[in-house]
């Protein structure tokens, strides 16, 4: 039952950029399109949730001093498995990602599941923790990245939908992903009190 | 010549904040105030450049000598979390007025990906040691001026009515693309 | 566990060993398939810039030098031995972000065969249109990703139709007219990126004298003692 909450929490109550904030670099920075939120979302997921599984598996031997500088390490070493691993068998998705995947080791959502979930709990339960938290996270980038591509080139998952030079050019820019941002923030809470 | 066309780059038209998008955690969270704001730019700029030299020294002298280059992001990000320590225990004992200043920001800097982007891209752009510190040193500036830029609009729109919804993170979020707008005007500098 | 100071360096010092031995094999293990991917995209694009072939012009790569010291990689493209392209990976660093990377492809006559872009920076819906841009409506609806569009489909509009003004294929450049149009060439530029399309035609010119250069070596080659003069004069 627990578990079943631990989970969900991720999804939409504590969803980590709708609701806590948590990982705004990449969530900005790599929606221009479905495709590349998708991908940063699932690569930030597999580094999530194993993550959590080893700290929560190895807690017990760290010494509470050096708990920070361990888990960043840990973290690392899972980024840089990603990273070879994509380079190797998407290197596509790795080429329009870029420098945004060594970044995953800075994303706040991981170092602060690892430290406020995962050094407290089992095994299970933080992996559990960490898939919700990734696929809350896959979502949110994914819904941006939708809606960037959509109005900026009229695609969805590159299907076009409507003619690329009607399309609102500032939305796959900069200052579009601000803006998504903020008005999709805007609706979620409205729903939210609802 | 070549410097310059760094240091333009890097502030104006590809602003590290509203353009590359690093470093969006301290910008939506430390910019409340002008004078927190310049507080964080000033460590942000201590930190990015001596982290940036630090980095680019060993991957010059250790891991491209031994040919473990796919070491890079877990050495980087060690050696900016020992920095950040560092700088925090020397600038305590030589600077306390300095330290007072800088200090309550040192802990944040480490998770700050501003800075082990900045060290990566110095590498992937294959700049030598001094365009790296001038391509770091003009990063700072520019997440510092986007930064508080960024504070002194929301110090007024503190005094503004905003509607219910839109209070807090989302119109900083619609005024931050508004600005992002506006240093896009920058990109016919080059 | 207890934080001496034993403890806490021991405890650091396993965990960095595992993640760096863990690191090492998964490197082991991806190694040959990164070198792979990176092979097979540049084939793919040769494959897509000069005419069929049967040779491997990845084996027979050369390499020109251009100037600025900087060399660019030439892959020659034969059909039973006999030349039938010449597919160039070329740059330049005047891109709108900097660095662009093109692998383009010449037939014999010095004219572009097609193009592909390897590698760019360039903003996203503006300059990245030099993916197509330059290429005529017929190619481009054979290798364009995108074919299907809802709003075309509704009111019956058909995709560019504005000519080859625009199109680099089956022009040789070198000439006046190899220029975008605001320069007094011929080539129309991609609408509100002047300076990626000016950049993307000095990365095709780059490559198209780095290639008349070097069969020039080749055929003063031929007739002996003058290719080493030449070469030692540069």
């Amino acid at each position: 039952m627990d578990n079943v909450k631990n989970f969900t929490k991720g999804l939409i109550k504590e969803n980590p950029v709708f609701a806590l904030l948590l990982g705004m670099c990449p969530t900005l920075g790599v929606t221009t399109s479905a495709e590349n939120g998708l991908g940063m979302g699932l690569a930030t997921t597999f580094v999530l949730v194993m993550a959590n599984i080893v700290i929560s598996a190895v807690k017990n031997g760290i010494p509470d001093k050096v708990r920070i500088p361990a888990f960043i390490i840990i973290i690392a070493s899972f980024v840089t498995v990603v990273e070879l691993t994509m380079q190797a068998y998407l290197p596509s998705l790795f080429a329009s990602l870029g420098l945004f995947i060594p970044l995953i080791v800075v994303n706040c959502i991981v170092l602060g599941r690892a430290e406020a979930f995962a050094s407290k709990n089992n095994v299970i339960s933080s992996a559990i923790d960490g898939l919700g938290m990734g696929l809350g996270f896959s979502l949110a980038l994914t819904l941006l990245g939708a809606v960037r591509e959509f109005l900026g080139s009229g695609k969805v998952f590159g299907l076009q939908i409507y003619d690329t030079n009607y399309g609102m050019l500032v939305f796959v820019l900069a200052p579009g992903a601000f803006l998504v941002l903020g008005y999709l923030i805007l609706v979620i809470n409205r729903f939210k009190k609802a | 010549m070549n410097y310059i066309f760094i240091i333009i780059t890097a502030i104006f038209v590809n602003n590290i904040v509203l353009n590359q998008f690093l470093g969006i955690c301290p910008f939506l969270g430390v910019s409340k105030k002008i004078s927190t704001a310049a507080g964080m730019a000033g460590a942000v700029t201590f930190v990015m450049v001596i982290a940036t030299i630090v980095t680019y020294l060993i991957q010059k002298s250790v891991l491209d000598v031994l040919g473990i280059g796919f070491m890079q992001t877990i050495t980087f990000i060690l050696v900016i979390a020992a920095l950040v320590q560092l700088v925090e225990i020397i600038l305590k004992k030589v600077s306390p007025s300095l330290y007072q200043a800088l200090g309550v920001f040192l802990p944040l800097i480490t998770t700050n990906c501003a800075i082990l982007g900045v060290a990566i891209m110095t590498i992937q752009k294959e700049y030598n040691l001094m365009e790296g510190v001038v391509f770091a040193m003009a990063s700072a500036i520019g997440f510092g001026l986007a930064l508080v830029i960024f504070a002194g609009l929301r110090e007024h729109l503190d005094l503004m009515t905003v509607p219910k919804g839109m209070k807090g993170v989302p119109i900083a979020l619609v005024v931050a693309g508004i600005l992002a707008m506006a240093f896009m005007g920058f990109s016919g500098l080059v | 566990m207890e934080s001496t100071f034993k403890n806490m360096v021991l405890a650091l010092l396993i965990v960095t060993l595992v993640s760096s031995a863990i690191l090492g094999f998964v490197y082991e293990l991806t190694k040959q398939p990164i070198v792979d991917a990176q092979l097979k995209k540049k084939l793919e694009a040769i494959n897509k810039v000069v005419p069929p072939y049967n040779n491997n012009p990845n084996d027979e790569m050369y390499t020109i030098e251009v100037e600025g010291g900087e060399a660019v990689e030439a892959y020659p493209a034969k059909m039973d031995n006999k030349l039938v392209g010449t597919a160039i990976k070329t740059y330049t660093n005047k891109g709108f972000s900097g660095f662009i990377q093109v692998m383009v492809g010449f037939v014999p006559n010095g004219t572009v065969y097609n193009y592909q872009v390897l590698d760019h920076k360039e903003t996203p819906g503006l300059g990245s249109k030099m993916n197509d841009w330059f290429r005529p409506q017929e190619v481009v609806a054979e290798t364009a990703d995108v074919k299907f569009s809802i709003f075309d489909w509704l009111f019956g509009i058909k995709p560019g139709g504005d000519g080859d003004t625009k199109s680099i294929v089956n022009k040789t450049p070198g000439n006046k007219g190899f220029l975008v149009a605001k320069d007094g060439g011929e080539i129309d530029a991609i609408t509100a990126a002047t300076i990626s399309s000016r950049a993307f035609l000095d990365a095709i010119n780059r490559g198209y004298t780095a290639l008349q250069k070097s069969s020039q070596v080749a055929i003063k080659q031929d007739s002996t003692l003058v290719s080493t003069q030449l070469q030692g004069g540069e």
